[in-house]
């Protein structure tokens, strides 16, 4: 139990460093530290397969698409960074009060609706849900892996013809 | 497994405040994708505790993968929009697209 409440720590504060830092190659490292910590969360909570996803999709493809993207942005002056580092700071300080007033007041919540535990053990098998009870399921992320990539193909052409 | 529950539901719902915020007071477009992401894991979180504590993780799995699935595509997609915005105004500021009409 302790290792999870170091762990759920540990998420939450390298998220709270993925949106303050001030560089976004910096915030992309942290959102990769986040899905990782998250990756062992899920391991703990007896599911492997969705761990396994979310460590090669979220903390692998998706900070090299971000990584991608920023590769064209310019690099800041130094008095640039530091007006960007004021005005993060006066964006940002409220973050950390609000996150800590919540977790004090959430620990203080004592009753939990016990009827949320009710549920009867379904299939125990992943491979069996995904592949015959939940299998419209896989057409749909096919049709929305399409519809993804051709939007961004889309988009790329239109830019290119405004070229 | 009531005491599980607690602890994990406080930390999904400080990953859902710290997501919220960062959409909410950035005006980069890439954060703000950023924060997108981090609501996601919040509820990837929560999707799997809910499986968990009801004893369906196989169903909550599949679920949380079909979620991810989504989040790709969406941050993908999103990323482009970000590119062309960047290419039209040369900039990635939600303040740079106010001249937007249509």
């Amino acid at each position: 139990m302790n290792l999870n409440i170091a762990l759920l720590i540990a998420l939450v504060l390298a998220a709270m460093w993925t949106v303050m830092t001030t560089k976004l190659l910096r915030s992309i490292v942290g959102l990769a530290i986040t899905s990782a910590i998250l990756t062992v969360l899920l391991f703990r909570l007896n599911s492997p397969l969705a761990a396994v996803f979310e460590l090669s999709v979220c903390a692998g493809l998706i900070p090299a698409i971000f990584l991608s993207t920023i590769s064209l942005a310019r690099r800041l002056t130094p008095e640039a960074l530091a007006i960007r580092q004021r005005e993060r700071i006066r964006k940002f300080w409220l973050l950390p009060v609000i996150v800590i007033l919540a977790g004090v007041c959430l620990t203080q919540i004592r009753h939990v609706p016990l009827d949320i535990f009710a549920g009867a053990p379904g299939e125990s098998d992943v491979r069996k849900v995904l592949w015959q009870t939940r299998h419209l399921d896989l057409f749909g992320q096919i049709v929305i892996l399409l519809g993804g990539a051709f939007g961004v193909v889309t988009l790329l052409k239109e830019a290119k013809k405004h070229d | 497994m009531i005491e599980l529950f607690s602890i994990f539901a406080i930390g999904v719902v400080l990953t859902l405040i710290v997501g919220f915020y960062c959409i909410l007071v950035t005006d980069n477009l890439i954060r703000a994708l950023i924060g997108v992401e981090i609501l996601a894991k919040g509820a990837t979180l929560l999707l799997i505790l809910a499986g968990y504590v009801t004893r369906q993780t196989a169903l909550a799995q599949a679920l949380a993968i079909t979620m991810i699935i989504v989040e790709v595509a969406v941050i993908a997609t999103a990323v482009g929009v970000v590119l062309c915005a960047f290419r039209h105004t040369g900039s990635i500021h939600a303040s740079s697209l106010r001249n937007v009409k249509g």
